[in-house]
């Protein structure tokens, strides 16, 4: 158990390599910069005393090079546009982002799971109908376009709630952002789960337990539920990736102060240092997640062992 | 034998619905078990076999529903009772054990929790009582260690183990039927033996009646009293288990017969060639009129071809469904 934690975490460690070389080659192509992003006809003088300052005058490889070696001592370098550590800035808006991300899991398995576990009950019936279609539509309704109907009618009609910010921490903030981008997740934890328990309710044991005397509810709840476990959650793993990569659009959409609207802030004026760390933090969450994932799964199937 | 049967089946009829029509897959089933009695049935896969007993213990799950006729468990009718009280039934009165002991049991639940289900289901005992209970169930069906081995999960057992815990759990409640489906099928020839030998002891002392469901007529016949013979959706013929092999009376059952491999059956009738049955069961679908055997039949007429046998009494005791039995 604690060999196969510690070889994951070795294991990580290529991964944020390969990650991070990407990123950076990949900006070492991409046209502009810093200092272009700021004046479309500065003097050359100046362009070339500020990449000078910043460093970009030296060829990718030494670039890089010095990045990772501050890398290690745990330094993320300094904003181009703020001139604050990245360290500084992520720890501002890792927060919010991880309230968004959480909130939408929660809502996308409250609903998702149940749905999922409901609509399988009765297949071909008109929960379970409505539960798909439902499903569909949330996995085809593009986040923009459903957080703008969401904050029309919610905050502009009904005036329930904040169309948008992050007020003093969240709260009634959070409700509008986590719905929009918890609707996918919940789609698809409800026809995974569906399908999940379809499957389990036609397995063998199953049929043993019917033949026990057992009433369907009990069926589901002491036989179906846990082997069904198995197959959620490795959805919920890799939604939250999905999750990361969406927040980018929901963030911006309701203004909210994550590492989504710093990331794209960052690319749009070429701070690479920021953008290296928010992804660099975005890539670790999602390598985490994952590995807290298959420990539970060690949990909850006796037949996974860690060797 | 005294009083009724333990349990009756009157012209039990089965159907396989296809979404647009419904076939019989079994028909005019009809025999009954009684206390403590031993009972076979015994066909070809696909024959009806496991579906008379799914059916006998409410267990048919679309497609497959109850067509016709009448199942009486201690004289009351049982087919048609509400799905609650089937499940008092269920488990409890009649149990039944499956082939497959490696998928039967739950891969993420302990043997011994499974087991003790059966003591909350169906005696209102608390998890803690029916734990306890459990250990003693796995004794029982002599597992050694029990108290260790409540907290294994299947995986963790051999087949042999695991059927052991099968029986366990239908044996728990001290059911009046037990249904047993193939229960040796999927398990090594030696650890075979001690299963059946272990099932039968245990449902002797208890006074538990055994349906015993397999596709091996030899194995059928050495456990039970009586056997009866399916093919393709009917019952060919039903006899004491002595006499079926002595005089089997349809020619399918002779088939059957003599087509078990026997030890010195060679030097007996030299180098004789073990005999088969030519051709193959019908499909569901597509049942040949009159008597379904008779495609396959050395002796099949005209009448055969056209007409349904009907089952006659034989003269040395049993029940046969054929036109042109001895």
């Amino acid at each position: 158990m604690l060999s196969f934690l510690f070889r994951r975490l070795l294991q990580t460690i290529p991964t944020v390599l390969a990650v991070v070389l990407l990123v950076f080659v990949l900006f070492s192509v991409v046209p502009g910069s810093i200092v272009s992003t700021m004046s479309d006809d500065a003097d050359p003088q100046v362009e070339l005393r500020l990449k000078k300052q910043l460093g970009l005058d030296e060829p990718v490889y030494m670039r890089f090079g010095a990045y990772i070696a501050k890398l290690a001592t745990g330094d993320f370098g300094t904003s181009f546009r703020t001139r604050e550590p990245v360290t500084a800035m992520i720890a501002k808006r890792a927060w919010p982002t991880l309230q968004l991300i959480f909130a939408s899991m929660a809502f996308a398995v409250v609903i998702g799971v149940p749905l999922g576990f409901v609509a399988a009950l009765r297949p071909g019936g008109i929960v379970d109908s409505a539960a798909m279609v439902l499903a569909v539509s949330g996995l085809s309704l593009a986040k923009f376009w459903l957080g703008l109907l969401l904050m029309y009618l919610f905050a502009l009609k009904l005036g329930w709630l904040p169309s948008f910010g992050y007020g003093d921490g969240g709260g009634k903030y959070l409700i509008l952002p986590a719905v929009t981008l918890g609707v996918s997740p919940m789609a698809l934890l409800a026809r995974t789960t569906r399908a999940a328990v379809l499957e389990i309710m036609t397995a063998d044991f199953v049929r043993t337990a019917r033949s026990k005397g057992m009433s369907e509810v009990r069926v589901v709840k002491w036989h179906v539920m846990r082997n069904a476990l198995v197959l959620i959650l490795t959805t919920m793993g890799l939604q939250f990736g999905a999750l990361m990569g969406q927040a980018v659009v929901v963030e911006k959409l309701f203004s909210w102060p994550g590492i989504g609207s710093l990331l794209v802030d960052s690319v749009l004026q070429r701070d690479i240092p920021a953008v290296q760390g928010s992804i660099l933090v975005v890539v670790l969450f999602f390598l985490a997640i994952n590995l807290l994932i298959d420990l539970l799964y060690g949990v909850i199937d006796p037949r996974i062992r860690y060797a | 034998m005294t009083g009724a049967p333990l349990i009756e089946v009157e012209d039990l009829r089965i159907d396989i619905d296809d979404g647009s029509r419904r076939v019989a897959a079994a028909e005019g089933v009809s025999f009954r078990i009684d206390r403590g009695e031993t009972f076979g049935l015994v066909g070809e896969s696909g024959c009806g076999k496991s579906i008379s007993a799914l059916a006998l213990i409410g267990l048919l799950r679309r497609p497959l529903s109850i067509g016709g006729g009448v199942i009486r468990f201690e004289g009351r009718e049982i087919q048609h009772l509400s799905a609650a009280r089937q499940r008092e039934l269920r488990g409890n009165r009649i149990a039944m054990i499956f082939q497959e002991p490696m998928t039967a049991l739950n891969p993420v639940s302990p043997v011994g929790r499974q087991i003790a289900e059966m003591f909350v289901l169906h005696q209102g005992k608390s998890w803690r009582e029916a734990d306890q209970l459990a250990v003693e169930a796995l004794a029982n069906v002599r597992v050694p260690a029990p108290e260790r081995r409540v907290k294994d999960y299947p995986h963790q057992l051999s087949g042999g183990m695991r059927q052991r815990v099968m029986i366990a759990i239908a044996l728990a409640c001290g059911p009046d039927l037990l249904i047993a489906d193939e229960p040796t099928t999927a398990l090594d020839v030696t650890v075979q033996a001690e299963i059946i030998e272990l099932m039968r002891n245990l449902c002797a002392e208890r006074g538990t009646a055994i349906l015993m469901i397999s596709h091996d007529l030899g194995l059928v016949a050495n456990v039970c009293r009586r056997v009866a013979v399916m093919y393709a959706g009917r019952i060919v013929e039903e006899r004491g288990s002595a006499d079926i092999f002595r005089s089997p009376a349809h020619p399918y059952t002779q088939g059957l017969v003599d087509s078990l491999p026997r030890l010195g059956s060679r030097a007996a009738l030299g180098r004789a060639r073990l005999k088969e049955i030519a051709g193959v069961v019908p499909a569901i679908t597509a049942f040949p009129d009159g008597c379904r055997f008779n495609p396959r039949c050395a002796q099949a007429t005209d009448i055969c071809r056209t007409v349904v046998p009907q089952t006659d009494l034989l003269e040395a005791g049993g029940l046969v469904r054929c036109h042109h039995h001895a």
